[in-house]
């Protein structure tokens, strides 16, 4: 049956910031969704407030939106697009709770709105606990045995039934408050008894314990007929305990038999058809018990998820592509294979490789942060890696995290520390893999580490193996043959090699190299060699046969940015799609190497071949001498990428690869702090006052010199990772002792930190004779925040067109003095009206993608064209990718104003002590994502960027007030203003007197550190939790008092209302609650602004030439 | 315990097909010299049941998943009372199994059993291989015998016996004829209906889903006769899978038609498909690489859905694909092809429309692989139930829709492709 023909127009949700548990996958998976709708000739409307996504790009739908998703924006959007339907199931968990929403208030009626990829009665089935223990139930399945008890007696009674360990949770507590393990009878009553008292109900479940069963879970698709397939069947290779998202994990499931593995899928084939997924994609997580095979089902996702983003890169069925096919009434027999282009996809991939995923974390820029794995994700990104075995994959998906300590050491271990380390594992945290092969390789057998942690012994036995081989290697004594190949074949790097046997590892790689021991590139398939491929979606192993097709034009590579983390996210994948597709718009044939299953470039059909390898030195250069053979190489593109790539500049250089736009030596000339201030100098601009030191004494000179407060960091180094302001000498000391990093090749860099600055940051283009400037930023907190973690405005709202000139030719300079071609991002800071240079980066920055939806011009895609030789002369006539005249810096006073917010993930991280860590923002970057509020006026703009980071402002209500000493003055006007429009204004201390004196009536709370009074008033941080207020606004005085305000930001993050932490940010934020009673919530897709755009342009041409 | 460092002790091994082409590796089970017919496997779980699938008798199995043993083995999975494989080529071998059934690791099985096979080759470069130029014979060479010339080694290879006109059913099939009982399997009160089963190379699956449904089957050897059947006075007639070429099986031809003579509800599977198209009239044909998986879509015509199948066949049943037509041995009355391949539009079933006869290609015992076509032993019932009643004498009483169901796919799969030799 062919698809259906009544639906014209579809709304699609995609999935908002990146935030941890909800990332890049999204933008993926809804990217490959658009593209199916257009390509059936709908017409398709998108929401989604994450600028840095591929899905937002014009091209790919007729009206885009970057709006908040809720359900009021959406309904705004329903009624002004009048879609035929909704499709809610490649936008996350987002999305489904929208589109659930609007369903329930009636929207989807009142505008005639069909769901279709989903239904409401089956999210309900597979999200509701209870509901869906129901349908496990009906399914003949179990769920984890569980009870309700209201007694201690109740309690007493149900542990004879469930056994320990049993998990206790008291009822409709915040947060999971009072939840624990209880393992004996003495704990089970301290528990509950606690949890009685705790829940308001009193009322506890408690719960067997699956804590240490093997964990699985099996990706699904069904289709209208009922059709049901699997996908992907994934084990992780941590037990039950830790979330899958922070979990090691396998695929496909490697110690089931046969006849366990169909238990599962038979379970999950009935459990889709009862909990009625209609059409789509769905996930199921099983636990298994090691020791009887019983089967538990943990929980079901009615949607695709970032399981079926890892799915579909490790066996190159496209989940998202085919969910969208079938939610228009397709059924799976009658879309094809893309892979294999003469099957049906309607079949089970399977797999002739391993896929090895790891979770990349952040622990390091949460100090605080208590770092044991739980079932709250709090990985920030993934790497995954294929191999022809589990060893090759592993270490090859461990040297993908590209990340100090990540991959295995094989350095002897002293006998007595194995009895730590068997201890040390059984409690899961990121180290536990490296405490387990350690434990391993100092003699602990595999059963004594198979009861410390759970962990399946075959893997414990593969972990053996790898410290076997490492021995292997060692005592060859040379570099032989026989030793090398083997070595490879469990995925031992060059770098491993040449540390095992005391080489350097260029040393290994010319040996290995000259012995014929070389890489093959096999293919992703889908059926195991079965039927051939059309996909060159290519993996490397040490293997015999090599399948890289010959190609007729030399390739364009490019490198991407490998895992996502703090500081290298989306928006570099960005850049590398966006530069992959203009290439091969211009006839290029491209090549796309990267290791991250989340994003758009490792979507095969992104780049005309994909390598989903590490993006190491090794790797990469394997990568480009298989093309070579094949073809040839025209260059590699390192500027795109991030840091990842541009750190490889150099060495690949060396190597005698060709590197496309920005030179290697012009790269160097940036990051170098002496080479970029001779730039400066040469170009008479001016830099804070900065020096270089190597050890605590050059640091201390320095600081003495220039003046605290001083700002520090470690060089190269992406996302302000060790970065802080030192206000004194003990805290200068302080900082070089814990800097470990520190050498004469990886100084620590020291700048005068310039108090009270406005920030401002630029991308532009240069191609060696004309400055394309692409947008100029300007942060809304001052300097001193990270600028990733800063609010920003384009078009700037407060600088005026002399700076705007000032920036403009200092970009120029700059450009021309490092010799750029293609991007730069340059970040200034204006203090007194002298305008600093801070650090100029010639790559591919994190706000390209935000300056590219703001201004309509698409920046990665002209950088990509410059590093071919096309003039920005060209670009903005022949090939119309920029505008024919002017550029950022000249935009029309009526052109949008775009804000970017950056969104944080505080709330994840917990100290040991079960609180929220801190939420000031800093030099040291920690947003995951961002937000982009685009509309005519500022003010409007910035409303929506809060309401689309998850921080709606409040249009009315309590707000608290509770500001710095040097701040008091500051605040006075705009806390007067909300206390005008009727807010209610909460204060303690020395701010409730200062406004008072200025005849604000502020309502005196008592202060966290005051404590609870004797009439059993509470403080400020129980009103916070009590969801008394609306806002708070706080700003940090240093010192002692720094306690209080932390307890207030972290009561107010975990409840999740906004929490202002700087003036600047708190005035922006009045102007913006101002509007938004003032004005109507109006939606305008990225088309129309662009349009907008365009006319106002040509009428202030018009207007300049009359 | 002790882990078996199976890696150790393995030696020098070298896997020569039949067109030249050369693989080496290190042994893996016994050491010394297999022969048989080069064919890949694709299933990612199941090795155990695979390799002791009697249809896989004289053939060298490639499993093209990379990581095999890893759960070892046990007394519950076996498909039958020995491994069957002449020779088994893999990857890599797991040094320790992992399961809580687990009794013995696969190294020691195949060991025991006298199976030679060969670990460490590029498996992915021998399927596609196999899969470019046709299963043909090969040899595996392990120990001393590895140490002989290629030249040698590939002249064994070329004087083995090839599969085309191999007549193997008699050669695994049982002796002794015996009973599966329902009440072993679950099935509480008596037995429903009784059948006659003969053993071509059955899996133990096979009777064990017919006796959960109340379904109690007598064994037969392959060798069995009209009276041998009568004997049992079954309600119905089935033919089980098997190893070897169809064309050699005249003498179960034969006893097929003449139990269809007799309107005895006939269902056979894999190699029972071939045989009712020989009895029907139909010709067989060699598939240039067969279909060896637990991921194979089947759709099935009468109902417009696809079952995702385990199969294991190297021959098809030459029938017209469009729709009922009158057998060849026209007195069986009208035919068609029930279920179809959608990989490459291999038959995959027929239905007989005027007798109470049909078959599947493909394996819904599954035994490895999914249960999607578990519904078969079902409908055989129904088929038994309403012969008994006189209600219904066929499976339908309308041809299914001719249409193809992909109707846009002309692209046939090089695979369906009649061998050239």
């Amino acid at each position: 049956m062919p698809k259906r023909t009544d639906l014209k127009s579809v709304l699609v949700i995609g999935s908002g910031p990146i935030v941890i548990g909800q990332a890049a996958e999204f933008d993926y998976s809804g990217t490959q969704a658009l593209r199916v709708l257009k390509e059936e000739g709908l017409r398709v409307i998108l929401v989604n407030s994450n600028p840095a996504t591929i899905m937002t790009d014009p091209e790919f739908a007729d009206a885009t939106y970057v709006e908040p998703i809720t359900p009021e924006v959406v309904e705004k959007i329903i009624a002004k697009e009048r879609p035929d339907a909704v499709l809610p199931t490649l936008g996350g968990q987002t999305a489904l709770n929208t589109a659930i929403a609007l369903d329930k208030n009636g929207v989807l009626e009142k505008y005639n709105v069909e769901l279709i990829g989903a239904n409401i009665a089956a999210i309900e089935l597979g999200e509701d606990r209870e509901k869906f223990k129901g349908v496990v139930e009906r399914c003949g399945a179990e769920s984890a045995r569980s009870h309700i008890i209201h007694t201690m007696d109740e309690a007493l009674a149900a542990a004879g039934e469930l056994g320990y360990p049993m998990v206790v949770r008291p009822s409709f507590t915040m947060g999971g408050l009072g939840s624990g393990l209880a393992y004996n009878e003495e704990d089970l009553r301290r528990i509950v008894g606690q949890g009685l008292q705790y829940s308001p109900t009193t009322e506890v479940l408690l719960e067997e314990s699956i804590l240490g069963w093997k964990e699985y879970e099996l990706e699904m698709m069904r289709d209208k007929n009922d059709n049901v397939v699997v996908v992907c069947s994934i084990e992780n290779f941590d037990p039950v305990g830790v979330h899958t998202g922070d979990s090691i994990t396998v695929a496909p499931a490697l110690t089931l038999t046969d006849r366990e593995y169909q238990k599962l899928r038979d379970v999950a084939i009935a459990v889709i058809r009862e909990v009625g997924v209609d059409t789509g994609g769905c996930n199921i997580q099983f636990a298994v018990d090691p020791k009887t095979g019983r089967v538990v089902v943990i929980e079901m996702n009615p949607r695709v998820s970032r399981s079926s983003a890892l799915a579909s890169k490790a066996t190159g069925f496209a989940i998202a592509k085919i969910a969208t096919k079938l939610s228009l009434g397709y059924t799976l027999d009658e879309i094809p294979n893309d892979i294999t282009q003469k099957t049906p996809a309607s079949f089970e991939p399977t797999l002739d490789y391993v896929v090895v995923k790891v979770p990349r974390f952040a622990f390091e820029k949460f100090p605080a942060a208590d770092p044991t794995l739980t079932t709250t994700m709090k990985s920030v990104g993934e790497a995954m890696a294929m191999g022809r075995n589990f060893t090759e994959a592993l270490q090859k998906a461990l040297r993908s995290l590209e990340q100090k300590g990540s991959q295995l050491d094989f350095s002897p271990v002293p006998e007595w520390e194995v009895p730590e380390l068997v201890e040390k594992a059984k409690r899961p945290t990121t180290d536990r893999l490296h405490q387990v092969q350690r434990a391993l390789l100092g003699g602990a057998s595999v059963e004594e580490l198979y009861a410390a942690t759970g962990i399946d012994p075959w893997f414990l036995d593969q972990l053996q193996l790898l410290n076997e081989t490492a021995h292997e290697i060692r005592k060859a004594g040379a570099l032989t043959p026989d030793m090398l190949r083997n070595a490879k074949r469990h995925g031992f790097s060059d770098e491993q090699i040449g540390a095992l046997t005391h080489n350097p590892e260029a040393v290994v790689r010319g040996v290995r190299q000259a012995l014929g021991i070389r890489p093959v590139y096999k293919t992703v398939d889908t059926c195991a060699a079965e039927f051939a491929a059309y996909t060159p979606y290519h993996y490397s192993a040490y293997d015999e046969e090599d399948e890289v097709g010959l190609h007729a034009k030399p390739s364009i590579i490019i490198l991407g940015s490998g895992p996502n983390r703090i500081g290298q996210g989306i928006e570099f994948d960005y850049s590398c799609v966006h530069a992959s597709m203009a290439l091969r718009k211009a006839g290029y044939e491209t090549v796309m190497v990267n290791c991250n299953p989340e994003t758009v470039s490792t979507d095969y059909d992104v780049s005309t071949r994909l390598y989903f390898e590490p993006l190491t030195l090794e790797d990469v250069l394997e990568v480009i001498a298989a093309e070579e053979r094949t073809g040839g190489v025209m260059g590699v593109f390192v500027q795109l990428g991030g840091q990842t790539p541009l750190k490889l500049a150099q060495q690949l250089a060396d190597a005698g690869v060709p590197i496309l736009g920005t030179s290697p030596e012009a790269i160097d000339l940036a990051e170098h702090r002496g080479a970029f201030a001779r730039v400066l100098d040469e170009a008479g601009l001016t830099s804070p006052k900065n020096g270089t030191a190597v050890s605590f004494e050059d640091a201390k000179k320095i600081a003495d010199e220039i003046g605290y407060p001083v700002l520090v960091r470690p060089s190269y180094v992406l996302g302000g990772r060790g970065m802080e302001i030192v206000y004194d000498e003990a805290n200068l000391s302080r900082y070089i002792a814990n800097a470990t990093e520190i050498t004469p090749d990886h100084p620590v860099l020291i700048d005068r930190f310039l108090e009270d600055a406005v920030e401002i940051d630029v991308d532009a283009l240069y191609d060696g004779t004309d400055l394309y400037l692409g947008g100029i930023m300007e942060h809304i907190e001052e300097a001193g925040v990270h600028s990733g973690d800063s609010a920003c405005v384009l078009p700037p709202i407060t600088l005026g067109a002399n700076v705007i000139e000032r920036v403009r030719t200092a970009t120029r300079a700059i450009a021309e003095g490092v010799g750029v071609r293609g991007l730069i991002n340059i970040q200034f800071a204006l203090a007194s009206d002298v305008l600093y240079v801070l650090e100029a980066n010639p790559r591919a920055s994190r706000t390209v993608p935000f300056v590219s939806k703001a201004t309509g011009v698409q920046m990665a895609k002209a950088a990509a064209l410059i590093g071919t030789g096309v003039t920005i002369n060209q670009l903005r006539s022949a090939y119309k990718m920029l505008p024919e005249t002017g550029d950022g810096s000249t935009l029309p006073l009526d052109a949008p104003v775009a804000v970017k917010e950056a969104v944080l993930p505080f709330s994840r991280f917990r100290t040991l002590e079960g609180k929220v860590v801190d939420s000031l923002l800093g030099p040291e970057m920690r947003s995951t994502g961002e937000v982009m509020g685009i509309d005519k006026h500022f003010d409007t703009a910035f409303a929506k960027s809060q309401a689309g980071a998850n921080n709606a402002l409040p249009t009315e209500g309590k707000i608290f007030v509770s500001v710095a000493n040097r701040d008091k003055r500051s605040v006075i006007m705009g806390v007067k203003r909300l206390s005008d429009l009727g807010f209610e204004i909460v204060s303690t201390g020395g701010t409730a007197d200062v406004l008072r004196r200025n005849g604000i009536q502020a309502t005196p709370v008592r202060k966290v550190a005051e404590g609870t009074s004797a009439e059993g008033e509470g403080t400020i941080a129980d009103l916070v939790v009590a969801g008394e207020i609306d806002m708070v606004f706080n700003t940090p005085s240093g010192g002692e008092a720094r306690g209080d305000g932390y307890e207030l930001r972290a009561a107010a993050t975990s409840i999740g209302i906004p929490c202002i932490t700087t003036v600047a940010e708190f005035n922006a934020a009045v102007q913006a609650i101002e509007a938004l009673r003032t004005y109507q919530w109006s939606v305008t897709s990225l088309q129309e602004h662009a349009a907008a755009l365009l006319a106002a342009t040509n009428s202030a041409k018009e207007a300049a030439n009359a | 315990m002790t882990t078996p460092q199976t890696t150790a002790t393995s030696s020098a091994a070298v896997l020569v097909l039949e067109d030249g082409r050369v693989f080496r590796g290190r042994s893996y089970g016994a050491t010394g010299t297999a022969l048989g017919e080069a064919v890949f496997a694709t299933g990612m779980t199941g090795y155990q049941e695979t390799i002791t699938d009697p249809s896989y008798a004289r053939q060298l199995v490639v499993q093209t998943a990379p990581h095999i043993g890893n759960t070892g083995v046990n007394s519950e999975d076996a498909e039958s009372r020995r491994i069957w494989v002449a020779g088994y080529i893999v990857r890599d071998a797991a040094r320790r199994p992992s399961n809580w059934r687990s009794e013995r690791s696969l190294d020691s099985e195949l060991v025991e059993q006298g199976i030679v096979g060969i670990q460490g080759v590029d498996t992915r470069a021998i399927t596609r291989h196999l899969r470019e130029n046709k299963t043909m014979r090969a040899g595996i060479f392990s120990g001393d015998a590895a140490a002989a010339p290629e030249k040698e080694l590939l002249a064994a290879v070329r004087a083995s016996a090839p599969m085309e006109g191999a007549r193997l059913a008699e050669e695994v099939s049982i002796d002794e004829a015996y009973v599966v009982e329902p009440s072993d399997h679950g099935w509480e009160g008596e037995p429903k209906f009784t059948i006659a089963a003969i053993d071509l190379g059955i899996k133990a699956m096979t009777p064990v889903r017919f006796a959960e449904r109340g379904v109690r089957v007598h064994v037969l050897p392959a060798t069995a006769t009209l009276d041998d059947v009568k004997a049992v006075n079954p309600d119905g007639f089935f033919m089980s899978n098997g190893p070897g070429d169809p064309a050699t099986a005249d003498a179960q031809v034969k006893l097929l038609r003449s139990v269809l003579d007799e309107k005895l509800p006939y269902f056979g599977i894999c190699f029972g498909n071939q045989i009712l198209g020989r009895a029907l009239g139909f010709g067989t044909y060699k598939l240039k690489y067969g279909h060896r998986g637990i991921n194979q879509p089947v759709m099935d015509r009468r109902t417009g859905k696809v079952e995702i199948t385990s199969q294991n066949h190297g021959f098809a049943v030459d029938a017209p694909m469009d729709g009922a037509t009158v057998a060849p041995e026209e007195r069986f009355g009208r035919v068609e092809v029930s279920h179809v391949s959608l990989n490459d539009d291999v038959v995959e079933g027929l239905a007989c429309l005027d007798i109470p006869a049909f078959s599947v290609q493909y394996h819904p015992e599954a035994a490895a692989g999914p249960h999607d076509a578990a519904y078969l032993f079902d409908r055989f019932i129904e088929l038994m139930a309403g012969t008994r009643d006189g209600q219904t004498a066929n499976l339908s009483k309308e041809p299914v829709d001719a249409k193809h169901p992909a109707e846009a796919s002309q692209n046939t799969n090089d695979n369906n492709t009649e061998d050239e030799n």
